[in-house]
């Protein structure tokens, strides 16, 4: 446990350049590297054959269409074997009719799961936890989830964090709580005086001169 | 197939192209061409050419100048061969 526990005492942050990796997935064998230039929504589950992770599984394949809309790829990982990835989305396709579309890594050395601190020995020192890694076009950590193995992944969620990143990428601007695509967006807070005072003056929806919201 | 010890997506353990690298390959017969090209074409996500692209070279099939790529000698018998 003490040794698991000393592996995993660096875990990723956000605005960090992903960690590199070159892992054998479902899709053959795959670098970090490989998608640069798209979205990527690196996460993780437990186990295959376990009944939360087949729900999560359906449902990142149900809205994979919609990430695909965006530039957004889908990329699994546990530590179990490729045969046991392939034998698992075999049997949801069977039992479900339901394809998974994306790769999922094998990563039987833990090698990836201990370079994004995925595994946290309080809750398995042998599984992965559920996590989310958001990674943008140039490889920078955008966005991370942690669930605890109990508590499936909430997809409308993973949606609109893709969607308020692209819209803040896009627009230069932030996304109040509960934002949805179409919902007024908050203009970046002014930093002097003089900025303040003109920001009043400017049609904005402001509540003050820190909060205003503006229609897109 | 296994060359160098790693799984390879694009080449079956008969030595064929599978569906995704027999794709890149077609892609390619018409001379030199980026991933992001060759992904467009072969209607593939860029990450499976780029891998794809990388197992291909590992197995002599194709060859890179710059940023592209192309058949080589070896790629475009393959492509004969199991292609028919």
């Amino acid at each position: 446990m003490e040794e698991v526990r000393q592996q995993v005492t660096r875990i990723p942050r956000i605005g960090e350049p992903s960690p590199p990796f070159e892992a054998v997935t479902t899709h053959g064998t795959l670098r970090l590297e490989d998608f640069k230039g798209s979205w990527l929504i690196l996460f993780s589950h437990p186990a295959d054959f376990t009944p939360v992770c087949t729900t999560e599984f359906i449902a990142f394949a149900q809205i994979y269409p919609e990430l695909q809309k965006r530039g957004v790829e889908l990329l699994g990982l546990s530590v179990d074997s490729v045969s046991s990835h392939i034998a698992w989305v075999r049997n949801i396709q069977e039992k479900t009719g339901i394809k998974i579309p994306f790769p999922i890594i094998a990563d039987l050395n833990k090698e990836v799961s201990l370079a994004y601190g995925m595994i946290h020995p309080g809750q398995s020192k042998t599984e992965t936890v559920r996590c989310v890694f958001i990674i943008d076009p140039n490889q920078i950590i955008r966005a991370i989830l942690y669930y605890p193995l109990t508590t499936g992944r909430n997809m409308d969620e993973i949606l609109r964090i893709i969607d308020a990143l692209q819209t803040t990428d896009k627009h230069g601007v932030a996304t109040p709580a509960n934002w949805r695509p179409g919902d007024m967006v908050v203009v970046p807070p002014p930093n002097t005086v003089e900025t303040a005072e003109e920001r009043l003056k400017q049609g904005y929806e402001c509540i003050d001169w820190y909060l205003c919201k503006k229609k897109l | 197939m296994l060359i160098g010890g790693k799984v390879m997506a694009c080449i079956s353990p008969e030595g064929k192209p599978t569906e995704s690298g027999t794709k890149i390959l077609q892609a390619l017969q018409a001379g030199l061409k980026t991933p992001e090209e060759i992904a467009r074409e072969a209607g593939l996500p860029l990450f499976r050419v780029r891998s794809g692209l990388r197992e291909l070279a590992q197995a002599g099939l194709v060859t890179q100048d710059g940023d592209r790529y192309e058949l080589s000698a070896q790629g475009v018998a393959t492509l004969c061969a199991w292609s028919g």
